[in-house]
């Protein structure tokens, strides 16, 4: 009964915490390509530290919408996470259409980012709010048509259905359209999650930054909220496209979570060499890659509904 | 011997188009255009006596409509190949090597698609046509040709590629179980309804798109105002007289192999279908039409139109479409050859400042309005008859309402090209003549030979012939 | 093996919206080569309907002469005149990357939605055989009506007779060699001309847009 428990439960409790280290994964492979030594691996856990220590500054036009962005946005991701399967055992909630709320989560969690950013009335971050949300509604479409996707090929409504046994048959039997829809899930992700080629999280050039300028007026344990919160979305989408790319032999439940974080660690060295080897988009290229990635997805949706 | 009479007929033209390519003294060129015309003229002569049977196991043959269209083009290139000379004597300053080069290659081209039977070695040749017209439209060298030759090019290409897509879904149509996994022609309608209905259906599509483009029917008939307003007036007798023929043929072999499959209606409406608007696009982008030659381009699309109808009617309009398609390619030719003296008399094509033709050009004038009374289908020359055979097949099937719209699209056709024609011809020319393009023998001849041709047949057609157009028609009969 | 086909033809589909996609023309030019190439493996592919000495010895002469004209010949010849007449690198589209990417996406979805219409007669080819062909047609024609620059133009003519091309390899159970290499030659032929057209164009407007082609209208 505890190991059932534990088993469960366990995958869970990875992913809020090893999240910030997927980041710090990521940020390594990118100094080791660049070569530099780069920051540890646990630089983020530090940063978190960190801002939560220091008090935090509300301009005086803010309002309570303000403060309440980053914790409406790390409660919806975390919520999102409760509906992913991530290794080995099911999700903690997983029901019939569940992937709809993950999708409305995820968007809820940038609404409230948006809205957060847009309540300082400054021209910049309201820049940024509206170049993400722009690129958000060509991201949502392909990431629907990925999941309506997975559903036609597993027949299962669920994430955690479509995740499970019978993934490795289907790549036999689909392999090219589960690939189209791999390929666009990875273009969703990065473009969900601000990194190049759509957005640079490292830059600090307003003009350029998307994400990055939307939370420029948080500061301290909001700041580290939102970090965590990213971080969060950023290990959720890897789980997806992990999963979905290794499929999953296994029935026990320790080799399984096993295999699935040895997948993570290739996920974050995979997208330390995208970022590595790719030159941001200009912007007005943006919209066209994630069009392109829905545009995949369809065609592994049509492919399925032959 | 005679198992091989036809392939000369095709070789001897391309091999003296290399000769023309190799040959270093522009004086001698334009004889071996002339040499290779008469041969084939007479070549084709002898194929009326002695109708030789199949060669290269079936893949080339002559039947009633091959010898039909070989017949027509061989006339106008002959008329062709004679006003080449006054031509190119016109301006000695233009390289005709290229020019006479790919003349031949074409009339190479044209023969064998007259005699193709397998589908796909008839696709080839008509490409080959396209690419050995390019040059032609091009021969002016300046920037509106340059403009011309690109459309053709390209839209010609295009619908080719889209009927060899149609001509593999006919070769698919074949290759199912029991199906004669072919291409050539008689092999497919000997196969009936062992073709798979969807895959011919679809091939016709394709095909009549495809040979639709080539022929000029609208809407895929872009590329011929242009092509015939910048080409020198020779090619556009050809083409009206011989390219588009061909392709008119072809789509007659695509209609037989659907009648074959019993998808006969299928493909006999939509031809109805494209004719009727090809007719109704000309008459409307007549209207109004300052530039004659294009003016004559979209006749070439009213004509072609009339063709696919009368097919698409079935019955005794089929025959006549057959007897139209030999009419209209002769009257083009005198068309577009006198249309070519009127453009180097005036050095322009703008019908507002062209007038008096007729006394400036006192045979080329007049012989461009009575090819222009010809090609409307007046009595007594030969266009009136074979439109009044359509009419009658339209009539004969109680197809009414086609008649209705057939007659209508006709008399606005001569209403609207007449009042050009007529303020090109009549008057007193405004400039003073260009000294050196008058009317000469060579180019004036060779359109009063075809017209008198074109009245012949409108008094007498001979027996043999009207056999011929029935045997022709008889492929698409419905 | 059927696997391996399924994977060519999807392959050739994305091709076909890179190429929708890509704004260089060079990328253009290498993408459609790589197709080509691509295509040229099906010969090898595709199952025969009837199998024999002669066959296989067809089926290797089409895929070498596919692979050489098709990934080789035809590139080669536009790289050369791109370097030649100094051709800007931009494609210079009518209709922008997105709405061609939005219509080239649909006429694939309807293809592959409305080809089952069409019922294979051999049991043996592969099903997304025709919906390949039509959707790279269509590509082929949507590109020629959406480009600018002559040169891209000449690429959706070479995209449209790579999808005719997947139709003339199903076929060369029966279709004999001549044919195709008829075809094939063509093809080269008139790529060439168009390539000598370019070259005029070049020439006569200083610039390959096709735009300025327009003195000729009604």
């Amino acid at each position: 009964m505890v190991t059932r428990l534990a088993a469960a439960v366990l995958p869970f409790l990875a992913f809020l915490g090893l999240s910030p280290l997927l980041l710090g994964a990521v940020t390594r492979v990118k100094s080791l390509f660049a070569g530099r030594t780069g920051a540890p691996l646990l630089q983020p856990y530090h940063d978190l530290r960190r801002l939560l220590g220091k008090q935090p500054v509300y301009s005086r036009t803010t309002t309570w919408v303000f403060r309440a962005g980053p914790l409406v946005g790390l409660g919806a991701v975390v919520a999102a996470g409760l509906l992913m399967s991530f290794g080995g055992a099911p999700a903690l909630l997983p029901f019939p259409g569940d992937f709809i709320l993950f999708a409305s989560l995820l968007g809820l969690s940038r609404f409230a980012t948006a809205l957060a950013a847009l309540d300082t009335g400054s021209s910049f971050e309201g820049m940024g709010a509206a170049r993400e949300v722009t690129f958000a509604a060509f991201a949502e479409p392909a990431l629907f048509l990925c999941l309506v996707a997975l559903v036609r090929a597993t027949g299962s409504l669920s994430l955690s259905g479509m995740l499970r046994e019978g993934l490795p048959e289907l790549w036999r039997a689909q392999g090219p359209a589960l690939l189209l829809a791999a390929t666009a899930l990875v273009v969703v992700a990065l473009a969900e999650n601000a990194r190049i080629p759509v957005d640079d999280p490292t830059t600090h050039l307003e003009l350029t930054m998307i994400h990055e300028v939307m939370v420029l007026d948080h500061s301290g344990p909001d700041l580290a909220v939102i970090h965590y919160a990213a971080s969060l979305k950023l290990f959720l989408f890897g789980a997806l496209v992990v999963r979905l790319a290794l499929g999953f032999p296994f029935s026990s439940p320790w080799p399984s979570l096993g295999v699935f974080l040895g997948g993570m660690a290739l996920f974050a060295t995979a997208l330390g060499a995208i970022e590595s080897t790719m030159a941001r988009l200009r912007l007005d290229r943006v919209p066209q890659l994630l069009v392109a990635a829905s545009v995949l997805a369809l065609f592994a949706l049509v492919l399925l509904l032959r | 011997m005679l198992l091989l009479a036809l392939l000369p007929l095709v070789l001897a033209p391309l091999a003296l188009a290399a000769l023309a390519l190799a040959v270093p003294r522009a004086r001698w060129r334009p004889r071996l255009l002339l040499v290779g015309a008469g041969l084939h003229a007479a070549a084709v002569a002898a194929l009326w006596a002695l109708r030789p049977g199949p060669t290269l196991s079936g893949w080339l043959a002559l039947d009633a409509a091959g010898l039909l269209t070989l017949s027509t083009a061989s006339a106008v290139f002959l008329a062709s190949a004679v006003y080449v000379q006054g031509y190119l004597a016109t301006h000695p300053e233009r390289d005709d090597r290229v020019f006479v080069g790919s003349l031949l290659a074409l009339l190479a081209a044209m023969t064998g698609a007259a005699l193709a039977q397998n589908l796909g070695l008839l696709w080839v040749i008509i490409e080959l046509t396209t690419l050995a017209t390019a040059p032609l439209i091009y021969f002016r060298h300046d920037a509106l040709s340059l403009e011309a030759t690109w459309k053709y090019l390209m839209v010609c290409s295009l619908g080719i590629a889209l009927a060899l897509l149609g001509t593999f879904f006919l070769a698919f149509s074949s290759a199912g179980p029991g199906g004669p996994q072919t291409l050539l022609l008689p092999d497919l309608i000997a196969a009936g309804d062992r073709l798979s209905r969807p895959w011919v259906r679809a091939a016709f599509a394709f095909l009549l798109a495809g040979y639709g483009t080539k022929m000029g029917l609208a809407p895929f008939h872009a590329w011929k105002p242009d092509a015939y307003g910048e080409a020198p007036g020779v090619l556009g007798a050809l083409l009206a007289g011989g390219v588009t023929n061909i392709a008119f043929l072809a789509l007659v072999r695509a209609t037989s192999v659907c009648q074959a499959a019993g998808e006969g209606p299928f493909a006999r409406s939509a031809l109805l279908g494209v004719g009727l608007l090809s007719m109704g696009v000309a008459a409307v982008f007549m209207v109004g039409q300052r530039d004659f030659k294009r003016l004559l381009a979209y006749s070439s699309v009213e004509h072609m139109g009339i063709l696919a109808l009368g097919v698409g009617l079935g019955g005794a309009a089929a025959a006549g479409a057959f007897f139209h398609m030999v009419n209209n390619g002769l009257t083009k030719g005198v068309l577009f050859l006198t249309a070519g003296n009127i453009h180097r008399a005036y050095g322009t094509k703008d019908t507002d400042r062209v007038r008096g033709a007729a006394r400036r050009l006192p045979l080329s004038g007049p012989l461009f309005l009575l090819g222009f009374l010809a090609v409307t289908g007046s009595p007594p020359f030969a266009p009136f008859f074979s439109e009044f055979a359509i009419l009658s097949g339209a009539l004969g099937g109680g197809r009414w309402l086609v008649a209705a719209a057939y007659l209508a699209l006709l008399a606005l056709i001569f209403v609207t090209m007449g009042s050009t024609v007529l303020r090109i011809v009549q008057g007193e020319p405004r400039q003073p003549a260009e000294p050196g393009f008058g009317d000469v023998a060579t180019t004036a001849g060779p359109p009063l030979l075809l017209l008198l041709a074109v009245l012949a047949l409108g008094l007498w057609v001979p027996r043999g012939l009207l056999d011929l157009f029935d045997a022709a028609a008889a492929l698409v009969r419905g | 093996m059927t696997y391996w086909t399924g994977l060519v033809f999807v392959l050739v589909v994305v091709l076909d919206l890179l190429v929708l996609a890509s704004s260089r023309l060079r990328g253009a030019i290498r993408t459609v080569a790589f197709q080509g190439a691509v295509l040229a493996l099906l010969p090898l592919l595709l199952p025969a309907p009837a199998a024999g000495e002669h066959r296989v010895v067809h089926m290797v002469a089409l895929a070498v002469g596919a692979l050489v004209v098709k990934g080789f010949l035809i590139p080669g010849m536009m790289l050369w005149a791109m370097r030649e007449a100094a051709i800007r690198r931009e494609v210079e589209p009518i209709v922008g990357f997105v709405p061609s990417l939005v219509l080239g996406a649909l006429g694939v979805a309807a293809a592959f939605t409305f080809s089952g219409a069409l019922p294979l007669p051999a049991p043996e080819l592969h099903p997304l055989l025709v919906p390949t062909s039509l959707s790279t047609v269509w590509t082929g024609l949507l590109l020629v009506v959406s480009r600018r620059k002559a040169v891209a133009q000449v690429l959706g003519f070479l995209l449209v007779e790579n999808g005719v091309f997947v139709f003339g390899v199903l076929l060369s159970g029966f279709m004999p060699l001549m044919v195709e290499a008829g075809v094939l030659l063509d093809l080269l032929a008139a790529t060439f001309v168009m390539g000598i057209v370019i070259f005029h164009i070049n020439r006569e407007f200083a610039s390959l847009d096709t735009g300025r082609l327009t003195s000729l209208r009604d």
